[in-house]
């Protein structure tokens, strides 16, 4: 039987605007995925650490303060740098269209802006799920 | 007015004129409902009431129980303060803006800080990393505070703070910067927000836990009491609660749940409930059901008049008063065709005003895709004149009274309301309904089944999921220098070397004294704290180390 999908929806940075990052989780949840909510104001460490710990394919970032920049691209380094070269890092909230390109290089692989459906969150988890490998 | 006859003949007219259209053109919908999902009757009928009972709960505005206002003339006297929340960067930016909206009219300030500042970290701290001066600006001290009033007189402006876990620090520095200006305390007019119970259901910026962080809030009540009879000492949010996705009647039964628990908490502690409560000030939401909306806020004026009239005893009217200032909803705002959201803030502050607020904030219409610029913050604040001078809504107070629709439904919302705050009474009270999860989870409810109908297109979101069109990029974004943490971090360093630090040591372990004896009101030594120039995250430091932290109860 296969493993069942894992993501991990966290919130990374002192933001507390969670309305979203709850919605996806449980909607998430909905759509049969095993989901773990971190809850607000986590450290890129911790994020990283229960990313690993928790072996799971795909992390979702969750911010609308304007700290993605700085906060995304460490998650990312940090999940790497604990071992988990396969986890899939995603991110949404409110983040303006020209910072994406940077978000993208730096291993955020797609970023779900306001009004995104959820769908379109979906479609994408189903479509690189094989990917993540174990 | 008895009903008897017009119930007949509703009878008729559904059986006849209504069923033969019907038959031939059914409704859009089987069930028309409020954006809350409270029903909307297809006609509404004059309520079952006599002259008693229409005094007793509709009465006259400046009149208990205040359903139609808090004022006799309210805005043929004068119009709501039009106070827009502003914030970003650093001080010497934010003081700019502040000058700007000053200049275009506006009557009152309103601060934004960032989060750092607001969860009581200083700019230089590692938790700060990324945040300092994103979403407000970063104070650190009483240095900042001086930078972001300079040149506003503090005797001539009313200040609002966002500003709660650490909200009694940053009154001590606006406290020390009058002091600095040559104007008594006595004349401060202003707010803070005060008002911990909604971060940790909705806000997120908590520090310490439940306890501790009402012993703060007392102490501030009781120490404006005596020294600053303008200042409004909280500002009991259900804006915040809203956006985080609850209904209309969640919002006003939260809200005023958190507003008991304050008022409990106060009288726990010894004070007369006339001392402090007509300084209790609420801050409500306003959404696009324009009646809806109206109807939530003469519910609420009505409730918290029965609250504190019977329940707490007051004798003093003012301190059955529900004031309030009133935010247009930020989660309704759209990143598509954000033009769009002009209309919708447009709509918002009529509600708002219709709904008798005591001051407005209308939001951007770019707010969906970051910080307003100064063109979006100029028109939102031209839709509050717009309201005031063009549209003919304020020459009349409370308008919509006695429309039957918009008694039934006020009618509505407060029944269920008083349901919900039995319910939170069965539970303890807020503090235990909050760290049982079940604040967290009846709000996520809602916006979860809100969010669906989204998804599913029973809801029309214009620009959204109907009307769309293929959008442009974005354009005009503001944004925040990211060498501004590093320039709050020199000028932290410079600060700790100029300042007298053998001063801000005994004035924190002053601070530190009192924190550990339950009886004692901890502002006199923030204050001084703050004159001696002691960072924010020092001061907050020391409390953490005296009464902990909270932990969120994570609620999915």
């Amino acid at each position: 039987m296969p493993k069942r999908i894992r993501i991990l929806i966290a919130k990374p940075g002192l933001d507390g605007h969670d309305r979203g990052a709850k919605y996806v989780a449980r909607a998430l949840k909905d759509a049969g995925y095993e989901v773990i909510y971190t809850g607000i104001r986590q450290s890129p460490q911790a994020i990283a650490k229960t990313a690993v710990q928790e072996d799971v394919d795909f992390v979702g970032l969750s911010l609308l303060s304007g700290a993605h920049n700085e906060l995304f691209p460490e998650v990312v380094r940090l999940i790497r740098e604990n071992g988990g070269e396969n986890i899939i890092v995603f991110g949404g909230g409110v983040i303006p269209d020209e910072d994406i390109p940077f978000l993208k290089e730096q291993g955020v692989e797609v970023v779900f802006t306001p009004g995104a459906p959820m769908q379109d969150i979906i479609a994408f988890i189903e479509a690189n799920k094989e990917r993540t490998a174990h | 007015m008895t009903r008897k006859l017009i119930e007949q003949k509703k009878k008729e007219w559904e059986n006849s004129a209504l069923k033969k259209v019907l038959d031939k053109n059914p409704e859009r919908k089987e069930c028309f409902t409020t954006n809350s999902w409270l029903e909307a009757e297809r006609v509404a009928l004059p309520p079952e009431m006599d002259e008693r009972q229409w005094l007793e709960k509709i009465g006259f505005p400046g009149e208990y129980p205040y359903t139609r206002g808090v004022q006799p003339t309210m805005y043929r006297g004068r119009f709501w303060t039009m106070r827009q929340y502003a914030g970003f960067g650093t001080a010497e930016e934010s003081n700019r803006r502040y000058k700007y909206l000053l200049e275009q009219g506006q009557t009152g300030l309103s601060v934004a800080f960032d989060l750092p500042t607001q969860i009581g970290y200083d700019s230089d701290d590692e938790h700060s990393v990324g945040e300092v001066g994103k979403v407000g600006v970063a104070i650190d001290s009483l240095r900042d505070m001086e930078i972001l009033f300079d040149g506003i007189p503090l005797d001539k402006v009313s200040t609002s703070m966002t500003i709660n876990a650490p909200a009694a620090v940053l009154l001590a520095f606006y406290i020390a910067l009058a002091e600095k200006q040559g104007v008594a305390k006595e004349k401060l007019r202003g707010t803070i927000q005060n008002d911990i119970l909604k971060e940790y259901i909705a806000r997120g910026t908590y520090i310490f836990p439940p306890q501790p962080s009402l012993r703060l809030i007392t102490n501030i009540f009781e120490y404006c009491a005596d020294e600053m009879p303008n200042w409004n000492t909280i500002s009991i949010s259900g804006y915040h609660i809203r956006e985080a996705g609850s209904t209309a009647v969640q919002e006003v039964a939260f809200t005023l749940a958190d507003g008991m628990t304050y008022v409990q908490a106060a009288l726990d502690t010894g004070l007369d409930v006339d001392r402090f409560a007509g300084r209790l000030s609420f801050f409500f939401n306003a959404h696009n059901d324009l009646l809806e909306e109206v109807a939530k806020f003469r519910a609420a004026r009505r409730i918290w008049a029965k609250i504190m009239k019977e329940k707490f005893r007051a004798k003093n009217p003012r301190s059955m008063m529900l004031r309030f200032h009133t935010q247009t909803g930020g989660s309704t705002l759209t990143a598509q065709q954000p033009d769009n959201n002009i209309v919708r803030v447009t709509i918002q502050a009529l509600a708002a005003v219709l709904g008798g607020t005591q001051s407005l904030h209308t939001n951007s219409k770019d707010e969906a895709l970051g910080l307003p610029t100064e063109d979006a913050v100029r028109i939102a604040l031209r839709t509050q004149q717009i309201v005031a001078h063009e549209s003919g809504v304020t020459n009349s107070v409370d308008p919509l009274a006695g429309s039957y629709f918009m008694e039934s439904l006020t009618d509505k919302i407060e029944e269920k309301v008083w349901k919900y705050l039995d319910k939170i009474e069965q539970l303890g009270g807020m503090v235990p309904a909050i760290e049982k999860g079940y604040v967290q989870k009846e709000l996520q409810d809602a916006a979860y089944r809100y969010q669906r109908e989204i998804e599913s297109g029973e809801r029309v979101l214009v620009g959204v999921n109907q009307y769309t069109i293929k959008e442009e990029g974005q354009k005009d974004i503001l944004r925040v220098d990211p060498s501004i943490q590093q320039k709050q971090m020199e000028n932290l360093k410079q600060l700790r070397k100029e300042r007298d630090n053998n001063a801000v040591n005994s004035a924190l372990q002053a601070l530190r004294n009192g924190a550990r004896k339950e009886s004692v009101n901890l502002m006199p030594f923030i204050v001084q704290a703050a004159r001696a120039y002691a960072t924010l995250g020092e001061i907050c430091g020391i409390l953490r180390e005296e009464f902990g932290e909270y932990q969120e109860a994570v609620v999915l």
